[in-house]
């Protein structure tokens, strides 16, 4: 009978140990996420009601909720987006459907990577510079939501180039072919076929923005304020720079409340980026071609 | 043949581009659209430009490059002598990068190469999941961790003072630059073409041999560039670290002292530094610092993987 010589059954015997040794590492790799975010929820959940979701926080942050945080990182995120979002899509338009294969755009293309690789703090410095002090915004919401908006631009950039670039180019042609302009092409034929792309980068930039601490430090986010912001040229509080404040700054707080908060902030990014990932699947069953 | 039509249309698209007169409309938005294409050079020049302004005062007329760069004092509060020197705190950005990476690295490639080679598709999926919900968790809780959890396991497990040192900082690091070392590697490998991987098992290779001798070469330069992305994201990490080394200024002399980054040192002290006074621009030459590290860092990852696709 033909029968592998004991050489082949060595190799079959050494490759099934390599291909065990892989998953047990990535299965521990992957072990600490799951327990960190188990350990969370154990610890942070007695302190979570609705009045630790609704009320101010008083006695010098030891006790009461954290309300003013979500209602400025509420606004922190809307206003980034807002502004990124017009800048990084028409960026995108460029890139895919304008720009001639040159220098520049080899140029452009490095700028968008390093923008993507500065550290968080040197946008801060960058926000406080520009916007807080050059502009003359103060420090305040908006200030804060631009360095917000200049740290997501590249982010939001790449998505929406993706899924511009997902559009088959026979789409493009078989537009100019009746006589549609450029213009025409994007808008009508385009864009609309690349909005749950470009959609799901969005909600992922919003959910990287919401936990984002160090752009915002200096740029418009105040340890405490008594009050919540009327405008957007108010500082107000955000609920990433109050796990730090609570954690390393406020002596005296219960061990249950910076756990309660991280856990508030987690369940925020993951419940934005579930919806990311839902949306994303969603579309790609329903896609035509 | 394919090609050949569609470059047919394209031609006659730019030819009835330039024959018919578009609307002025048309013209302002495309116009609207270019600027828009320039708006990350413009950007990244405006970021440069803003740290060298504000810095720049210190760098004409208190900087001193060999204090800056080779005196392990900084002290710009003092009163008897205000020093500005970064040794300490750029061997602590060096020191926590390096340890951080060389838990990561390996770990991470190893991971990229069973979910790009051994996975089923369906583990795949799940596994890619995990590695966005991963790499979403923000700096901040990861510093909230490093206080919490990773301090007490340290002094339980080496029984020493304090856990929040740099062994702590390089640990949070690791854990917050794998997602991002695990999905740029698994890109490199899913690059290599199918082809070679069909060629050597044909030949009778096993997934050991085909991982080693075929993938690894043929995607040296992309896990490089995973690693190099890797070690931008733990230079550039602020307030995971600011939170886990333990917040002093000196070189360390074990994994089990507390020391102090680069970027650390921005996050603490800009609250505190008047506005426009000798430290606060201090602070900002820090930041240019910080800034060509990671442009130096970045650009040369991009050339790793534009060498790949080459």
């Amino acid at each position: 009978m033909f029968r592998p010589s004991t050489f082949l059954i060595d190799k079959e015997i050494r490759q099934k140990k390599f291909a065990n040794l892989l998953s047990t590492i990535t299965f521990f790799l992957f072990l600490p996420a799951l327990i960190i975010i188990f350990w969370l929820f154990i610890k942070g959940y007695p302190a979570l009601s609705w009045s630790f979701l609704l009320d101010d926080p008083s006695s010098g942050m030891t006790k009461g909720g954290i309300f003013p945080t979500i209602v400025g990182t509420f606004w922190l995120v809307i206003i980034s987006v807002i502004v990124s979002c017009p800048l990084g899509v028409l960026a995108a338009i460029y890139l895919s459907e304008y720009a001639p294969d040159n220098k520049m755009t080899r140029l452009i293309r490095l700028a968008i990577l390093n923008l993507a690789g500065v550290p968080s703090i040197v946008h801060a410095l960058f926000g406080l510079g520009a916007f807080v002090l050059f502009m003359n915004m103060g420090t305040s919401i908006l200030a804060a939501s631009f360095t917000l908006a200049v740290m997501n631009l590249p982010v939001i950039i790449t998505s929406t180039l993706e899924s511009l670039k997902a559009v088959p180019h026979s789409f493009r042609e078989a537009a100019w072919n009746v006589g549609a302009s450029k213009l025409q092409t994007i808008r009508y034929i385009v864009l609309p076929n690349s909005y749950p792309g470009i959609l799901t980068g969005l909600v992922f930039s919003v959910g990287r923005s919401a936990g984002e601490t160090a752009a915002i430090l200096f740029t418009g986010v105040a340890f405490y304020l008594p009050f919540l912001p009327q405008s957007v040229f108010d500082q107000c509080m955000a609920l990433s720079m109050h796990l730090f404040t609570i954690s390393t700054q406020v002596v005296g707080v219960p061990e249950s409340y910076p756990f309660a908060t991280a856990l508030v902030l987690i369940m925020l990014i993951l419940s934005v980026n579930s919806v990311a990932v839902v949306l994303r699947t969603y579309f790609r069953t329903k896609r035509k071609w | 043949m394919e090609m050949k039509i569609s470059n047919a249309a394209a031609v006659s698209m730019e030819w009835r581009q330039k024959k018919s007169r578009k609307p002025t409309s048309e013209k302002i938005i495309e116009g609207i659209i270019r600027l828009g294409g320039l708006s990350s050079i413009v950007l990244i020049l405006a970021i440069l430009f803003f740290i060298l302004k504000e810095s720049f005062p210190f760098i004409m007329s208190k900087f001193d490059f060999k204090e800056f760069f080779f005196s392990t004092q900084w002290n710009p509060a003092s009163v008897v002598k205000i020093r500005y020197g970064i040794l300490a705190l750029l061997v602590g950005t060096l020191l926590v990068t390096i340890i951080s990476m060389l838990i990561a690295v390996p770990l991470g490639l190893a991971c990229a190469f069973y979910i790009s080679e051994f996975c089923s598709p369906r583990m795949r999926e799940i596994y890619k999941i995990l590695i966005e919900f991963l790499a979403a968790i923000p700096s901040v809780v990861w510093g909230f961790i490093a206080i919490m959890m990773i301090n007490p396991l340290i002094i339980n497990i080496f029984d020493v003072p304090i856990g929040l040192n740099i062994l702590n900082a390089s640990i949070i690091l690791a854990l917050m630059s794998l997602p991002l070392i695990v999905s740029v590697g698994e890109d490199a490998l899913r690059a290599v073409p199918e082809t070679y991987r069909e060629a050597a098992e044909a030949m009778g290779a096993t997934k050991w041999e085909i991982a080693t001798r075929v993938l690894l070469p043929a995607a040296k330069s992309g896990l490089m560039a995973a690693a190099l992305l890797g070690v931008g994201r733990a230079l550039g990490e602020t307030m995971a670290v600011l939170m886990a080394t333990g917040h002093s200024i000196q070189i360390p002399e074990s994994i089990f002292e507390p020391g102090r980054t680069l970027t650390a040192t921005i996050a603490a002290e800009l609250g505190e530094s008047p506005k426009g006074g000798e430290h606060y621009q201090a602070l900002f030459a820090i930041g240019l610092v910080l800034f060509i590290l990671s442009f130096v860092v970045n650009i040369s990852a991009d050339y790793l993987i534009r060498g790949r696709r080459k």
